[in-house]
């Protein structure tokens, strides 16, 4: 119940007054209400929890905790590539 | 997939969890607050790992476990009657009531449904106007978002036929009575990457503070976990207790702010019985009285219903990080997930059904 799924948000559109997306959880697709995450767009991923975005996923600070993990030794740079692709 | 495969590297893991054993100097008890957590740790050996001073103990933040007896009780009588159509997440189904559970109602031609969101309740609602739908609306922070946003659409709809048991419980209050617990042993905490993802973790810096206890903001994968944990003992070596975000891709401070504002506007703080735990104060949100007419424990009069736990399950101990659930004498035994005396050998998020899935069957 608490674990959240990122999943992509591929269409985005109303439904009796509700921000609802489709989004795409590696392959599986399902419906997705994106009240509270209005600023959302087609492209971002979201974590979903029981049909609700909770929040955006937040690339910029994804790549800023891996360099801080660079930073320390604790991933070498193969393997940083590997964590963050462009 | 993005976001979960690049967090299961291998390699990265290994480096995180060298680091960890190369600054560990003194014993060290953590407790990983969330179900979720235990399960990724029990499934990836994590705590095998780590070095041997450093113990994680489970804790209770397993929504179904922790459910009182009496509200599946009232589920199971709900459930039972000719006009309703009980909706739930799949989860609750086959957690233990006094005498059967959801799925025996179901069996007996009881109405059970499973839904993926609480939304597809209005949907039923809509298309079965004759019945009254009612759902189990249980769960931490995570499912009050959503929960929430269907009590204010009901409402915004005008749909009568839809009410909800509500059986919602917050962290905060259980950390606190822990660490205000004489038995207590932990000495940091993982906190709930998606419990914070809603709520922010401004709430745990007064206890934190408080307690003298390190706190870090933990997401669900394995380097996501052995970070959480390098960063909780890297404060306890250091002799801080701050609250830290090892999962800053997902959580804020603050939050999502607009979910907390619907959650407040439908619901309000309540004392909870915790299931083998007790009662908590100030541990759950009810429905405000405005939206009393959408109460399915007030709108369904199930009358007095007497309540027994198996005598054999130590579910309590297990939720408070006391026991491991191997020490219990029915796991594996009387209890296994075919035949479960306890809420904890059901859940996806029970540590007693992990400790079975990925058998953990001796010491
Ligand atoms: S193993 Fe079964 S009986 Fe023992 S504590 Fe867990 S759920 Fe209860």
């Amino acid at each position: 119940m608490c674990l959240g799924i990122p999943a992509k948000i591929v269409e985005i559109y109303d439904e009796g007054g509700l921000k609802m997306a489709k989004v795409d959880f590696g392959g599986v697709y399902r419906e997705t209400c994106l009240a509270y995450v209005p600023e959302a767009e087609v492209g971002d991923y979201v974590m979903v929890h029981v049909g609700f975005a909770i929040n955006v996923i937040d690339e910029q600070a994804a790549r800023e905790s891996l360099e801080t993990l660079l930073e320390a030794g604790l991933i070498d740079e193969k393997t940083a590539d590997h964590l963050m692709p462009d | 997939m993005r976001y979960i495969q690049e967090y299961r590297d291998a390699d990265a893991v290994r480096r995180v969890l060298d680091e960890i054993h190369r600054i560990t100097t003194r014993p060290w008890v953590l407790m990983e607050i969330c179900g979720g957590q235990t399960h990724s740790i029990i499934r990836y050996g994590i705590d095998q790992l780590l070095p041997d001073q450093i113990e994680l103990v489970h804790g209770p933040g397993c929504p179904v476990c922790v459910t009182p007896l009496e509200l599946i009780d009232m589920a199971i009588a709900i459930a039972s009657r000719p006009d309703v159509i009980f909706t739930s997440f799949g989860d609750m189904l086959r957690v233990p009531g006094s005498k059967k559970d959801l799925l025996q109602v179901k069996a007996e031609g009881g109405d059970v449904r499973v839904v993926y969101s609480p939304l597809d309740c209005l949907k039923i609602a809509k298309e079965n106007t004759d019945r009254e739908i009612v759902f189990f609306g249980v769960g931490f922070e995570t499912t009050a978002p959503a929960n929430a946003m269907a009590i204010y659409q009901a409402h915004r709809q005008g749909i009568g036929n839809f009410s909800m048991l509500v059986s919602h419980v917050r962290v905060p209050p259980a950390i606190e009575a822990l660490l205000s617990s004489p038995q207590n042993r932990v000495q940091a905490f993982l906190t709930a990457g998606h419990v914070c993802t809603v709520m922010g973790y401004w709430e745990y810096e007064p206890l934190a503070e408080r307690f003298g206890v390190p706190m870090v903001v933990t997401g669900f994968e394995p380097l996501d976990i052995v970070r959480g944990i390098l960063m909780a003992v890297r404060q306890l070596e250091d002799g801080r207790a701050e609250v830290e975000n090892a999962y800053p891709r997902v959580v804020t401070r603050e939050g999502n702010t607009q979910a907390q504002a619907l959650i407040k506007q439908v619901f309000t703080d309540c004392d909870r019985k915790w299931r083998g735990i007790g009662p908590i104060p100030n541990s759950g949100w009810c429905l405000r009285p405005e939206y009393a007419e959408y109460d399915a424990a007030l709108k369904f009069d199930v009358g007095d219903l007497e309540v027994t736990e198996s005598p054999l399950c130590k579910a309590g101990l297990v939720l408070q990080g006391r026991l491991k659930p191997d020490e219990c004498p029915a796991f594996g035994k009387e209890c296994t997930p075919r035949h479960p005396l306890g809420a904890p050998m059901v859940s996806s998020e029970g540590a007693c059904a992990a400790y079975y899935q990925f058998g953990r069957y001796s010491k």
